[in-house]
Formats: C-alpha cells, sequence, structure tokens
C-alpha cells in the first residue's frame, strides 16, 4: 500500500508552537482522508525547529467505486418534477434513466449514478493546500513580495519549501502536485543549516529520515530530547556533579536545535552566594540552560549545560566560553539585584506599594495589604495562629514585588520576600509565611502547614475572591484571568488539608467589609463557587458529586470540613444493604408524595398525628415510631458533628419502611387515614433530611 | 587590534556590505529616539507599497536604561545599525548570517540561532513575528518581519534587522565591560576606547535623566509636541478628496519627540502606572495619524 511523506520547512518555528503543530497536522490531514473515505495503517508526525513532516503509512492508492441508485418521479410526472430529477441525478436527458414498476405505485423514473473511485493522488493535491493555507497556528504573519495582495498566504515564519510523496514502497513515488502561495510541492529538502547546507533529493519517508540523520537532522522531537537528557546527565557524571533535570526547558530546548551538541560551561564560584533559586531562573530563563548539583548534595555547583546546535571545528571551546560570557553577565546582574535588595528592610518598601494599581476597582497593593492583615489577623484565632505574627507575616507577604529580583524573576515571588525577611531577622513563622501564603497553586501543590501560613494564605484568597465578587468579574467558561477557580481550590485544600473549622459566610462577610466602599460580594453566590470548586475537587478524587449536591442542598452548609464529612459518611452508608434500601423506600415514597401532592393541589408536611398511626396497622405504628425515635437519633448525632451516628440512626428506618410499603395502603378510602399515611411517608422524607437532601441522591 | 574589529570598523564593514545588496546608507535621523525602528526611514517608509532598501547607524536613547557609567552592559545611549528591506527578500536569513560572517563571526565556530521573539511597539501601534538572533546565547540581534505599523497592515511586509553595535563589538572583541571597547583601531596614543568617547556623557545623562531634567518643562513640551502634530497634520491635509497630504514628516517629527519625552519623564519617574498607559496611548495616536498622512504623499504610495 503506498505511503504518504509530506514535510513543510519553514524559517525557525517557535519551541513552544511545534509539538502542537506536528500533531494539528496529523489530525488535519488524517480526518480529511477519513472523511473523504480514505483509510490509512499509521500515521505519525514530526517537528524540528525548521520542518513539520507527516508520514501516512497504508493509504490506497485509489478511493472505492460508489454506485447510487436515485428514484424519480413516476413516469409521466409533471414536466417540473422531470427536470428537478434530471438536474439533482446530473442527467441530461429520461433516456440516461432507467424505469422500474413498483407493485403499488406503477411505473417510475430510476437513475443509476456510478462515480468510479478517485486517486489518492488527486485527492491529497487537493486537500494539502487548504489544510496549508488555513493551518491553525496560534499566531501567524505574512512576508515578501507576496503580501503587497491582501489573501496570501498566513504561516508561522515564512514557509520555504514542501515536499510532498505519494507511492508504493516498491516503486518511485509520484509528486503531489500542488503548490500554495507559490511554494511547487516536490522532492527537494535541506538539511541543518550549518552543517549541511546542501540540497537533498527523498522519495520517501525511510530515505528521507535517513537523508535528514546524514545531514544532521534528527526529526523526531523524543530522540533530541533523550540525546540531550543523557549527554547531559554523562557530562554532569563525568565531573562528580548531578543534572538539576527539568522537563519543561528539556522540551523548549529540544525545539531550537536540529543537532543537539552538548556542552557544559562553568561560572565563577563567588555567584554561589547568590540564592540557588535565582540562579536556576536566570541561567534557565535567559540562557535556556540547565544547572547542576554537587554530586550528592543539595548545594548547586558553579557550572550549567548547555545544548549547541553545531558540532564546531573547535570542539565548542568558542561557543562554551561565549555563553560563559553571557552567565556571567547575567549572574553579575543577579548579584547587584541581590545585594541591592538587601540593602533595604521590607517595611520599606511598603509606600512604594501604595502607588502600584492592584486592579482599577479594588484599589492599590498597598490598600490591599491592609486588608489582607486585617483578615489575617482575624484568622490566626481560628487556625491557631499568633495574630500578630499573621498580620506581620501578611504586611510584608507582598513587599517583595518591588524588588529588583522579582521585578526580573517574577517567578521568585514570595521565596525572595522569606529570604529578604530572614536577612533581617523575622520570626521563622513570619518567613515562611511570605513564601507560602500563595500556596497551594492547583491541586497537587504542597498545602502549607505553619498556622501563619495558613491564615494568611487565606487571607490573601478570600480577599481575591471576594473582591472580585464585588465587582463582578467572576470566571465566565473558559476565562478566568484572576484565577480565581485556583484561589477558591486553595481555599478548599486549606481548610480539607488542615482540618480547619471555618464557616466561609462569616469569612466572606469579614473580607466584605474590609473592602468598605467597594464591598457588596453576594456571599451566597460566593458560597456556590466554593460548592462547584469542591465537587470537582472531590470528584477527581473519587467522591460522587450526587452525594456533594445531596449535602449543599442542606440550609447553612458552609463549613466545607463538615461539608466532606457528611459526604464521606453518607456514601459510606449508601455503601451498606440498609442505606440502598432506605434510599428506595425514600425515592418510594418521594415519589407517592409527589404524585398525591400534585393531585391534591397541597403539601402533606404537617407532622403525623401519633394517636391515629398507633390506632392503625402494626406496621403503621412502628414506623411511627421508628420516625420519632430515628429523627431525634439523628438529629442529636449531627448536633455533635458524629454523621456515621445520623447514619445509623436511619438505617434502623429501613425494616418499619419495608414492612409499611409491604403492608399498609397508602391511599386508604378514609381520607383521615390517608392523610395521616401522606403525613408519615413526609415524616421520612423529614428525617433524612437531618443528614441530606436525598432527592438530589442518583440511583 | 585591526581596523575591521574596531567599533568604527565594525560599522563600516556593515555599512559595505548592505550596500553591496542595494541598500541606500543613510545617516542617523537627527532627533532623539529610542530606537532605529523611529527613523523615519523605517516608520514611514515601512508603510505603503513602495519597495524600498535602507541601512543606518541610529543612536538610540533609553533614559531609563542609565547606570551612571558603572554597569558594563547597560547604556543610556547606545548605537544601533538597522536595517530595512521592503519587501522582505525570500534569502533575508541567509543575508543576516553573511553579514555576520563579514564582521568576523566564524559561522563553523559560533552556535547561532533563531528564537522566538515577537516584536511589538505599543507607542508606534506596530507588531510583527521574529527572533532574537543568538550568537553562543548572546542576543546580537533583532529580526522582525513587521505586521502593521502607525495601526496600518504592512503591504508588502517589510523585513527589519537590528544589530546591537556595542554588544556586537564587545563579542567580537572579546571585551567584558563595553567602555572597554575598542573605538578606531588605532595604536598607543591615538587608540581611542568608548569608554573616552561615551563615559563621561554616560555619567552626566544618567545625572540628566534621573535627576535634573527639568519635569515642569517636559510635561509642557509633551503637550507642545502632541499640539504640534495635530496642527502640521491638519496644515498639511489633503485639500479635497484624492490630493495628497503635505507635511506628514514634520508631523511625525513631532510624534518622535513626544515620545521622547514622555521616556524622560518616565525616567524621573513622574508618571503614575496608570497614567502610563494614558502616555502611551496619545503618543500612539499621534503615530496612527502620521502614518495615515503618509500614504497619502508620494513616497507612501499616494496617485
Amino acid at each position: 500500500m503506498p505511503d504518504l511523506l509530506l514535510e513543510l520547512r519553514s524559517e525557525e518555528i517557535p519551541a513552544r508552537m511545534q509539538r502542537r503543530a506536528a500533531e494539528d497536522l496529523k489530525k488535519l490531514v488524517t480526518d480529511a482522508l477519513v472523511a473523504r473515505g480514505f483509510l490509512y495503517e499509521g500515521a505519525k508526525a514530526f517537528s524540528t525547529p525548521r520542518r513539520l513532516a507527516l508520514h501516512i503509512a497504508g493509504l490506497p492508492a485509489r478511493g472505492e467505486a460508489v454506485r447510487e441508485e436515485r428514484r424519480g418521479p413516476r413516469v409521466g410526472a409533471p414536466e417540473a418534477a422531470v427536470q428537478g430529477f434530471l438536474k439533482g441525478a446530473g442527467l441530461t436527458s429520461l433516456d440516461q434513466a432507467t424505469t422500474v414498476t413498483d407493485p403499488k405505485k406503477g411505473e417510475f423514473y430510476l437513475a443509476v449514478i456510478e462515480r468510479p473511485g478517485r486517486e489518492t493522488l488527486d485527492v491529497l493535491a487537493e486537500l494539502l493546500p487548504e489544510i496549508v493555507k488555513n493551518f491553525p497556528w496560534p499566531k501567524s504573519m505574512r512576508w515578501g513580495a507576496a503580501s503587497a495582495e491582501p489573501g496570501s498566504l498566513r504561516w508561522v515564519r515564512p514557509l520555504q519549501s514542501i515536499v510532498a510523496t505519494f507511492g508504493p514502497e516498491t516503486e518511485s513515488p509520484e509528486v503531489v502536485p500542488f503548490a500554495v502561495g507559490g511554494i511547487a510541492a516536490g522532492t527537494v529538502t535541506y538539511g541543518h543549516r550549518f552543517l549541511a547546507p546542501e540540497a537533498i533529493e527523498v522519495r520517501r519517508f525511510d530515505d528521507y529520515i535517513q537523508a535528514l540523520e546524514r545531514a544532521k537532522v534528527i526529526l523526531d522531537a523524543d530522540r533530541r530530547k533523550d540525546v540531550i537528557l543523557h549527554d547531559a546527565r554523562d557530562l554532569a557524571f563525568a565531573r562528580g556533579l548531578d543534572l538539576v533535570e527539568d522537563e519543561g526547558l528539556l522540551e523548549e530546548v529540544s525545539g531550537l536545535v536540529e543537532w543537539p551538541v552538548v556542552l557544559m560551561g562553568s561560572f565563577d564560584e563567588a555567584f554561589l552566594d547568590i540564592p540557588a533559586e535565582a540562579i536556576r531562573a536566570t541561567i534557565r530563563a535567559n540562557q535556556k540552560c540547565f544547572v547542576l548539583r554537587k554530586g550528592g548534595s543539595e548545594d548547586l555547583a558553579p557550572a550549567f549545560i548547555l545544548v549547541s546546535n553545531l558540532v564546531a571545528s573547535d570542539g565548542g571551546r568558542a561557543i562554551t566560553a561565549g555563553n560563559e560570557r553571557v552567565v556571567r553577565a547575567r549572574l553579575s546582574d543577579a548579584k547587584f539585584f541581590w545585594e541591592t535588595d538587601k540593602a533595604i528592610r521590607l517595611e520599606d518598601r511598603l509606600p512604594k506599594l501604595d502607588s502600584i494599581v492592584f486592579h482599577e476597582k479594588l484599589g492599590t497593593q498597598g490598600e490591599r495589604i491592609a486588608r489582607i492583615a486585617a483578615l489575617a489577623k482575624d484568622l490566626a484565632t481560628l487556625v491557631g495562629a499568633d495574630p500578630a505574627l499573621a498580620e506581620r507575616a501578611a504586611r510584608l507577604a507582598k513587599a517583595d514585588l518591588v524588588t529588583e529580583m522579582v521585578g526580573e524573576f517574577p517567578e521568585l515571588q514570595g521565596l525572595m520576600g522569606r529570604k529578604y525577611a530572614a536577612l533581617q531577622g523575622e520570626h521563622d513563622s513570619v518567613c515562611a509565611a511570605i513564601e507560602e501564603h500563595y500556596k497551594p497553586l492547583g491541586p497537587s501543590d504542597r498545602v502549607p502547614s505553619d498556622p501563619v501560613s495558613i491564615a494568611v494564605a487565606l487571607a490573601d484568597k478570600l480577599d481575591t475572591l471576594v473582591g472580585f465578587w464585588a465587582i463582578d468579574e467572576k470566571p465566565t467558561g473558559s476565562k478566568d484571568p484572576f484565577a480565581l477557580r485556583r484561589a477558591a481550590l486553595g481555599v478548599i485544600r486549606l481548610i480539607l488539608d488542615r482540618g480547619l473549622r471555618l464557616r466561609l459566610l462569616e469569612q466572606v462577610g469579614a473580607a466584605d467589609r474590609g473592602l468598605a466602599g467597594r464591598a457588596g460580594a453576594d456571599a451566597g453566590d460566593l458560597l456556590g463557587f466554593f460548592a462547584d470548586r469542591l465537587k470537582v475537587y472531590l470528584r477527581d478524587q473519587g467522591a460522587r458529586h450526587d452525594l456533594i449536591d445531596a449535602v449543599f442542598a442542606l440550609p447553612g452548609q458552609d463549613d466545607l470540613l463538615m461539608v466532606v464529612r457528611r459526604v464521606e459518611a453518607l456514601g459510606q452508608f449508601l455503601d451498606t444493604e440498609d442505606g440502598k434500601n432506605l434510599l428506595a423506600g425514600y425515592k418510594r415514597a418521594a415519589n407517592i408524595l409527589r404524585i398525591e401532592e400534585k393531585k391534591d393541589g397541597r403539601a402533606y408536611d404537617a407532622p403525623p398525628d401519633a394517636a391515629l398511626a398507633a390506632a392503625g396497622e402494626p406496621a403503621e405504628r412502628a414506623l411511627a415510631e421508628a420516625l420519632a425515635k430515628a429523627r431525634e437519633t439523628a438529629s442529636a448525632a449531627v448536633a455533635r458533628e458524629d454523621f456515621a451516628g445520623a447514619m445509623q440512626a436511619l438505617s434502623t428506618l429501613r425494616a418499619p419502611v419495608d414492612a409499611f410499603f409491604q403492608d399498609v395502603t397508602v391511599n386508604a378510602p378514609d381520607p383521615k387515614l390517608r392523610e395521616n399515611r401522606l403525613a408519615l411517608l413526609n415524616a421520612l422524607r423529614a428525617a433524612t433530611r437531618e443528614v441530606a437532601e436525598f432527592a438530589k441522591i442518583e440511583g | 587590534m585591526s581596523q575591521k574589529k574596531s567599533f568604527q570598523g565594525l560599522i563600516l564593514t556593515l555599512q559595505e556590505f548592505w550596500a553591496a545588496q542595494g541598500c541606500v546608507i543613510l545617516q542617523p535621523y537627527d532627533m532623539e529616539v529610542g530606537a532605529g525602528t523611529f527613523h523615519p526611514a523605517t516608520t514611514l517608509r515601512a508603510l505603503g507599497p513602495k519597495p524600498w532598501k535602507a541601512a543606518y547607524v541610529q543612536p538610540s536613547r533609553r533614559p531609563k536604561d542609565g547606570r551612571y557609567g558603572e554597569n558594563p552592559n547597560r547604556l543610556q545611549h547606545y548605537y544601533q545599525f538597522q536595517v530595512i528591506l521592503k519587501p522582505n527578500p525570500p534569502n533575508l536569513q541567509e543575508l543576516y548570517l553573511a553579514s555576520l560572517a563579514a564582521i568576523g563571526v566564524d559561522l563553523k565556530l559560533h552556535d547561532i540561532r533563531f528564537v522566538e521573539d515577537d516584536w511589538e511597539s505599543p507607542t508606534l501601534g506596530a507588531w510583527g513575528l521574529g527572533w532574537e538572533c543568538w550568537c553562543d546565547g548572546m542576543e546580537v540581534s533583532q529580526f522582525t518581519y513587521f505586521q502593521q505599523v502607525a495601526g496600518f497592515e504592512c503591504a508588502p511586509v517589510a523585513g527589519e534587522l537590528t544589530y546591537g553595535l556595542e554588544r556586537l563589538a564587545m563579542y567580537v572583541q572579546g571585551v567584558e565591560n563595553v567602555y572597554d571597547l575598542d573605538f578606531n583601531g588605532a595604536e598607543g596614543a591615538d587608540r581611542i576606547t568608548y569608554g573616552d568617547v561615551f563615559l563621561q556623557a554616560e555619567q552626566e545623562y544618567s545625572r540628566h535623566n534621573f535627576e535634573s531634567a527639568d519635569t515642569t518643562m517636559l510635561f509642557r513640551q509633551f503637550t507642545d509636541a502632541e499640539a504640534a502634530c495635530r496642527s502640521y497634520l491638519a496644515a498639511g491635509a489633503p485639500a479635497a478628496e484624492g490630493e495628497r497630504h503635505r507635511m506628514a514628516q514634520p508631523a511625525y517629527d513631532q510624534c518622535i519627540k513626544a515620545s521622547h519625552v514622555f521616556n524622560l519623564l518616565d525616567a524621573r519617574g513622574v508618571i503614575s502606572v496608570t497614567e502610563r498607559q494614558s502616555y502611551i496611548l496619545r503618543v500612539r495616536e499621534l503615530a496612527k495619524a502620521c502614518g495615515a498622512a503618509w500614504l497619502k504623499t508620494a513616497a507612501g504610495g499616494a496617485p
């Protein structure tokens, strides 16, 4: 079966876009083929800084023939109908149609349309240019003389050449005949820009990938990553050092080279005074180099790994020396930042934050810090922290935003603040909180454990959430520019992981009052947002979302820890036989009530008449007694926050409920009796509401 | 030190190289600008359908980058070598690499890389896609395909190359401190360094930019330049439909002026974060209006 080879060679494609682009190319081409009825055996896409390539194996040489019958009007139908039929079937006269006799409807026309299968080559020539023209680059551009005219080809960077061949292994493949933006598909490509600048003639994928390899291009990004990783580890090992691995950087660097050559450079030991994180950030962000650790230690070594794209004639000496110069200059800057920053105490930086706008409608960073400090102080007592320390930590937590180091490397916020705080002799908990108050950032980030950190982390997030709720800037769909979902998840994880008892509505109220003139957050709406985030979080951990709904449907559920405990107990209860049966009994009761209440146009929500029930059938009497007892016990257990106990109390209802449905006719002829029996069912509904809204539970 | 590797030798080589590619070699624009892009030979000439090839050195002023002559890498006044080719030739990358070879960068020894860098000038209402060009990990040039200038689509697209001359010279000469650069390539008493020429200026202008620049005057100059730009645009406006604009360039000078004055005010720290945006917008509005006027001139391609 024939194969397709496609290569789109371009000027340097941004590293961050390459992998996605290769996948897009594969999907677009294979989808287009499948949509036209062309199935294939396998497809794989590749990317380098200068090319996207696609190999599709096992395509048919031509598509399947199609035979279609199209039924027309009856013989003798009006002229308009006949003409419509001819036009639709692509016929010029009725001679080309046959007639068929239908036993019921008589004679009618039939057109038999036969289409031969199309040559795959033609189909490719038709669909490939469209895919190239409409390629989904995140950002694309026009270039060259052609860009004088509207509608000229757009690509991520100027597209230089196209290779497109199609054919079976045994024969010389054909060029897919198409052109885009004045570039005709052919069989010529080029290897490494500097190491093998000559033209290469290719035929099909097998010789293409080999020819590229000879021309110093490793086509497969994952192979380039492997080469870099292994060579870097080996180089480090040979010097008794450990590579600080960095998947994001590795991915990026592999998109900057076609032929990776790993080298090691070094810098002056004196730079190791700079915090390790800052050294790493400098070398990573600016130079795209890896840092190294001294063997078996956590300390950085005064060396780095760089990945070049050249087998240099001097073995890489000049390249290493050049990179060392730049690293030296960068580290000199970092050292300068570190030294200047240290000269100013964090509290002396606060006035500057008064002039920095946090959000147009939420005031300055200074105002925000004052709000967070007040909240943190109040929260401190609830989480077991020293209020004075919590307030101090909150006051200093954002001060590092105006340091030189954080200005240069925003990702070091918090961490640098902690370093500067430690240097000026702040309490350990204050130092920790300055770094940790941003945490947890997402579902897998570490949750702080120091109570001072917890207080400030909660205050920071609550102020953010309440603030944006007050100005009605809530997340919508995929848009969450202020990362409010992450903030809410942070609050949830702090509460659950640290077992905090917090009435969220009270805290939301406190944060809202802190906004003073800007106050006005809809606390109920915000609580609903927390409930949604909690649902997502628990669902990811395997909890049933309907159980969370069942608990949140009860009034006043703003203590997330208790909500979760209740959900857990409910889940365990429903896993038991008693639980399953009680739920079934509840559903039956609720169903009957719904129907009867609708029929009668009234609610049966009065408590049942105990005397009437006692005088009734034994099962009726037993249920009434069991209900009264169970409800009382469950209610007391809930008050003690003993949710398992509450479930236990409800489980005693199973037998009387089952017996009731078996022995008693609810819709008794005596209206008084009927009303009381419906009231009994309502009492069951009410009893279950002690622990959850069973109506929300599925199954 | 060979003449060729001296700072001025580097400039002469680049001029010669790009002259051979058919560029007109212009002199620096005689106004204070933040980058070579502001030169009308780039900003205005990038607009409209007419082909254009030019290369020139442009002294560039970034008041905020002053370090009183104490930082070996940062200057408030430095030189850019600017090349603009409209439309960009298909082999612009190759031409750029050849220019590096011409100034003595051995491409068999050095690792040249094109690293994504999308260029945007909010004040000029301009953006383009391209790269930072790295030589052994150091950014030595900017390479941009202009997509939009002064709010107008570039048709055709121009390719812009900007060489950071001091950095490149430091690299070619193997010097760690910009002030140690060999300026003229002469020996003994005739030898002149970059520091001999510019160190005192860096000290004086840093004082000026951060401490003494007269902010009352500058605020006034900003308003004056803005008003002058508008009035020249109005005065030169076509009298009737289909006629040409007659004063696009003098108006654009005032836009350049406003932009530089804004940079000075910014360095003096008298513009708040929120005001900053509105000043940038005001300059952009001028740039857009000048671009629109330029497109109604002969050089802008108006009939």
